[in-house]
């Protein structure tokens, strides 16, 4: 008798097929990734950050190659809140027809508001991540995720407007990750989202010059796993919401791996970006992976690591 | 439409010092049109290096690449036999629905590539195409004889003069007095840039920008038009004349 392997998980009362979860920036609304595989195999979607304005980003150059890695300075491209609404959210739910996780970010907490407060009222959505975190927008972003009270007061003020589940996804560039993350918890989060890019920076030394426009972006891939488990681990242990688990992951064994350390869910980020079935062949060979450990239901392990 | 597979070099041979030729044979079915890219895996590399393609037919397709790094330094030493990953059918590639009867199409260095195949796709279609390729110095050209075989003028200059007309491509469409109704073209910007203002009839020119995912999906490579924002992966590389933004 071939054994059931039980992949599903439960974010707070949203039941997800499998843990793994395209991240926000890597994804965009799905198009580009539905045009190579059926994207319902995947346990949820985070769509591409979104502001109350249209944003063009950073200029270009925009991207750096690292060693397992990438820099970017995109710096928040997106249409807007409205387009998102009327256009990009009626397509994604054709092509894809599992649980949305709207990433939302800002410049102010009015804006955090306004975006929370206009997507709560879509029914499509059924998570909210909201980013204080990007290290590419100057007076936004980041700043917000870098300071316990300014991370709790975006939690209150979003939390005010919405009965939707809201994850907060933090940065890592902290001093003190477990007290933003309690922060957020004590002012209301449903959960932590981490980790959002590291800030560096790489030079050309040949024109002597950043590659990057912008001169510093964010590092995410391969490398930035060891960081991201950490970080998973730390704050798991010290709140009692859940946690999505995001960071340079590549395969099965690193989903496991995040798990254990404490994530309920799992974000694939960069990794789409090398390979665009990246997310569909980490989730095709969880079974596999979960046999070979001894895993029947994947959702026995969350935490397990003390 | 674009897809991921599996490929077998077939050939890898220089042009010049720098500049290589990879004959690949696997799936080209996604490769619809003229002045599209492939994005290929390499050992070692987060990212994947796009390179624009040059020829394909049913079973191969062909790609010129510059050795400008350390990407392009290990596909120099590739062999035939070895096996690559690749995306292939990226990018929207250049148009030829369109009543042009002499087109003129303008390559420069690394840009010369995806002009052969455009030359042959026009040809098919009963047109007259022109060929401009510009090089700094003749040590660096390649690809003269190839687009000559196909029966076109071709018209070659040199930054240095060391071979064909002694300047800029825009001096030899002066110079060799070439009349055309459509220009395509490919090169550095400020090559693009001077072709924009040199000429008036309809026009399209394939850019060139730092890429993430080579596909749409990551926003690296985004440029401002008068049509809003555009991927130069994914709405380019391709851009028409009226859409441009300098």
């Amino acid at each position: 008798m071939v054994k059931h392997y039980d992949t599903s998980v439960e974010l707070c009362g949203v039941k997800l097929a499998n843990p793994v979860i395209p991240a926000s920036g890597t994804f965009g609304f799905g198009r580009e990734f539905a045009e190579y595989y059926d994207l319902d195999c995947l346990g949820a979607i985070s769509f591409k950050g979104t502001t109350r304005d249209a944003r063009f980003g950073n200029p270009t150059p925009r991207i750096a190659e690292c060693t397992s890695g990438l820099i970017n300075s995109v710096g928040l491209q997106n249409p807007g809140i409205d387009k998102v609404i009327s256009e990009e959210l009626p397509h994604l739910r054709q092509i894809f027809h599992n649980p949305i996780v709207a990433n939302i970010s800002g410049f102010s907490l009015e804006e955090y508001e306004e975006c929370c407060a206009k997507i709560d009222k879509e029914e499509q959505v059924e998570i909210i991540e909201v980013n204080v975190s990007c290290p590419n927008v100057h007076n936004g972003g980041m700043s917000f995720g870098t300071q316990p009270e300014s991370a709790a007061e975006v939690t209150r003020r979003v939390k005010a407007v919405t009965t939707k589940p809201v994850f907060i996804k933090l940065s890592p560039n902290v001093t003190d990750i477990v007290a933003i993350a309690r922060a957020c918890e004590e002012a209301g989060a449903d959960g932590i989202c981490l980790i959002n890019t590291l800030l560096g920076m790489r030079i050309d030394t040949v024109r002597r010059k950043p590659v990057i426009a912008n001169k510093m972006g964010g590092f995410s891939g391969d490398a930035i796993f060891p960081v991201a488990v950490r970080m998973v681990y730390q704050v798991a242990n010290a709140c009692k919401i859940p946690v999505m688990g995001c960071g340079g992951v590549s395969s099965a064994s690193d989903v496991i791996e995040m798990m254990m350390a404490g994530a309920t869910a799992v974000q694939v980020g960069a990794a789409n970006l090398k390979n665009p079935y990246a997310a569909k062949e980490i989730i095709e060979a969880l079974p596999k992976e979960m046999e070979r450990l001894g895993i029947e239901r994947l959702s026995d392990i969350i935490g397990i690591v003390k | 439409m674009y897809k991921k597979g599996i490929y077998t070099i077939l050939s890898n041979e220089p042009l010049t010092p720098a500049v290589y030729r990879m004959v690949l044979e696997g799936d080209t079915q996604y490769i619809t049109r003229s002045g599209q890219f492939i994005n290929i895996e390499l050992t070692g590399k987060f990212l994947r290096r796009p390179i624009s393609v040059a020829d394909y037919d049913e079973r191969t397709v062909t790609i010129i690449y510059k050795v400008v790094g350390s990407g392009t330094e290990q596909m120099r030493g590739m062999v035939a036999g070895e096996k690559l990953d690749i995306l292939t059918g990226l990018g929207n590639g250049f148009s030829t629905d369109n009543d042009a009867k002499r087109p003129l199409l303008v390559g420069g260095g690394v840009g010369v590539p995806p002009m052969y195949n455009l030359c042959k796709r026009l040809l098919s279609e009963g047109k007259r195409p022109t060929v401009i390729i510009g090089f700094n110095t003749k040590a660096e050209l390649f690809y003269e004889e190839e687009f000559k075989a196909l029966g076109v003028d071709v018209v070659v200059a040199t930054a240095d003069g060391s071979a064909g007309v002694k300047g800029f491509v825009t001096d030899a469409i002066r110079e060799a007095k070439v009349e055309f109704d459509y220009l395509y073209t490919c090169g550095p910007l400020p090559m693009l840039k001077a072709l924009y203002d040199a000429t008036d009839t309809p026009a399209e020119f394939s850019f060139e920008e730092r890429m993430g995912c080579g596909f749409g999906a990551c926003m690296g490579c985004s440029c401002k038009t008068k049509y809003g924002n555009k991927r130069i992966c994914k709405d380019g590389p391709v851009l028409k004349r009226e859409e441009i933004i300098w």
